[in-house]
């Protein structure tokens, strides 16, 4: 350190020890180069995400600025004809998802607890085994599993409720993932601390631990349903699309945004066009508000 | 209210490992026991077979019996949380619950445990932040994070929260090790009040601090490395710190030790 500093004394500053020479040649080539690549490789991955952003956002926000996009439905309008809005179709993408979150959230953060707090030995691991196996399971193959057993094994209609089925094999595995790493950074002296006060143990997970990494599984929630919510195969399969306004879960076709985006899609009309665009740009704005809803939460809450 | 320990034989292992062998002792009601040694010996291993916190780690068991007032806390009848409610505990670290105020905190002890009766809850709060020399510090602001005070306050905070559901023994795995002189003094000072009320064992790696507070010492120390430490020597403070019956005590105390 002293060296260091005495060196920028001109007069009195020995000449630069043995040790400290300079910065070399090839050292600062080799840096220059470096940041060249990095730099360009960041902004290579960049550019279909601006190019996406910007074809979505320009081909699709002019239906958006009408409030008939937000409040009507399809219904009635043809291809050919301007009108209407996607309120069926965000309202049934909201509907299932909200649905599946209902019934994903607890058996994922159940286990995730059961994993974390109590999983010892053969059992633990084959759960953990089989999150895994799920983790790895293409969207389709759910949704293909599910309509074995909805409508060829009980012979039931595709509607709403079938999906969330569907999204709740796929919200799972996510949910069990990030609110385990969540529990996992509680630290356990916490948990010691509460032992020691004579807390029981259950106790000690539903008013320490839990509250603990409150923010952090919800930011997980949230996510993993922003992630659900795109999911187009179950719809392929289980959620035919109706232009209508459909809010039974159990009864009749139920649009969604992917599907919307679908039924618009190859109509080589310029109203169709334009509803297309415009209801991916839905799609993807209720995906970024679902994210900033997670990083605003992961903020606001977090533990000191 | 306070009561006597005596525990009997007890070997202590973390799953095949055996971290404590052979342990006899008896603790006193209200006096202070400081466990002393060099560091691996088994000082916080025993401690936490007291309060049967040391089976919350896996693998963790014990052979041997440690009575509270005559009663066996290892029976097959007794429940571990009711023990840990009697015996309580405080960390080597502060460890206030984060998401809690400091109201909260002291006062969590009794509401996890179904209190919830605001007068009776404010009531010990302030009893035991008293207890604990916090209570002129914080008073105005009960109701701010309990991590947000400086580590000598959290580890005041810790035992007021220790003390909050009045056990009958205090345990403290070396409570100062992370505080300043102040603190430090302020917690000896402390332990020299609650002393009336409690049976404290305090581990400690600070021989001024085990002389200045215990009534009795007892050195633990382990052969080598691997091996299970064992209780050397026990007995009054001042016989242990002036003249102990065993060569490895005053090897260790006059810091003649590897
Ligand atoms: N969770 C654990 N699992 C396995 N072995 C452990 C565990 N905790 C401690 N041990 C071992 O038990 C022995 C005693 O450890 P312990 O923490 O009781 O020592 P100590 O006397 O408290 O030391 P220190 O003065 O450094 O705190 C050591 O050999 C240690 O490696
Ligand atoms: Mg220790």
């Amino acid at each position: 350190m002293s060296t260091v500093t005495s060196s920028t004394e001109p007069a009195a500053a020995p000449p630069v020890g043995a040790g400290l020479s300079g910065l070399s040649r090839g050292r600062s080539v080799t840096n220059s180069v470096m940041t060249v690549v990095v730099y360009g490789a960041f902004l290579l991955a960049l550019v279909p995400l601006a190019w996406i952003l910007w074809t979505v956002l320009s081909r699709g926000y002019s239906l958006l600025l009408d409030q008939n996009w937000w409040l009507t439905s399809q219904r009635g309008i043809t291809p050919r004809r301007v009108g209407g809005g996607a309120y069926h179709a965000i309202l049934g993408t909201l509907v299932q998802a909200a649905v599946c979150a209902l019934i994903a959230v607890p058996i994922a953060v159940f286990t995730a607890i059961y994993l974390v707090e109590y999983g010892r030995g053969k059992l633990a691991r084959a759960v953990s085994f089989m999150v895994d196996i799920l983790t790895g399971i293409p969207s389709i193959v759910a949704a293909l599993f599910i309509y074995a057993v909805w409508v060829t094994t009980f012979g039931l209609q595709r509607v709403g409720f079938a999906v969330s089925l569907a999204l709740v094999m796929l919200m799972i595995p996510v949910v069990v993932r990030s609110t385990e790493e969540m529990l996992k950074l509680v630290p356990n002296e916490l948990r010691e601390a509460s032992y020691a006060l004579g807390v029981p143990k259950w106790k000690t997970i539903a008013r320490i631990v839990i509250p603990t990494a409150l923010s952090g599984i919800i930011t997980g929630v949230l996510l993993g349903l922003a992630r659900v919510m795109g999911e187009t195969a179950p719809l392929l399969i289980l959620g035919p699309y109706s232009a209508s306004i459909n809010t039974s879960l159990v009864d009749g076709p139920m649009a969604a945004l992917p599907t919307m985006i679908k039924d618009n899609f190859g109509q080589a009309l310029q109203p169709a066009t334009d509803r297309l665009w415009a209801s991916a740009l839905t799609l993807i704005l209720l995906v970024l508000l679902l994210n900033g809803a997670g990083r605003v939460v992961a903020r606001f809450s977090a533990v000191r | 209210m306070a009561q006597r320990i005596d525990v009997k034989d007890l070997n202590v292992y973390y799953g095949a490992f055996k971290a404590v062998e052979d342990v006899s002792m008896s603790i006193e009601p209200r006096t202070v026991t400081a466990f002393i040694g060099p560091s691996g010996c088994g000082k916080s291993t025993f401690l936490r077979t007291l309060n049967r916190m040391h089976e919350v780690i896996a693998g963790g068991r014990v052979e041997g019996t440690v009575a509270l007032n005559g009663r066996d806390l290892y029976s097959k009848d007794i429940d571990p949380v009711a023990v840990r409610r009697t015996v309580g505990m405080v960390f080597q670290r502060p460890n206030p619950f984060p998401t809690m105020s400091i109201f909260d905190n002291v006062a969590a002890g009794l509401r996890l445990n179904g209190v919830k009766t605001k007068a009776v809850l404010a009531e010990a709060v302030e009893r035991s932040l008293k207890g604990a020399n916090l209570w002129n510090e914080v008073k105005d602001r009960l109701d701010k994070p309990g991590a947000g005070l400086s580590g000598g306050q959290q580890q005041r905070l810790c035992i007021a929260r220790a003390i909050a559901v009045e056990p009958q023994v205090l345990l403290m795995d070396e409570p100062c090790s992370a505080l300043d002189p102040i603190s430090t003094l302020a917690i000896e000072d402390l332990i020299d009040e609650i002393k009336q009320q409690y049976t404290i064992v305090i581990v400690t790696h600070n021989m001024q601090q085990a002389a200045r507070v215990s009534d009795r010492t007892a050195f633990f120390n382990l052969a080598a490395t691997g091996k299970p430490g064992r209780l050397i020597e026990m007995g009054d403070t001042a016989k242990i710190f002036s003249n102990p019956t065993e060569k490895a005590t005053e090897d260790y105390i006059s810091g003649r030790f590897g």
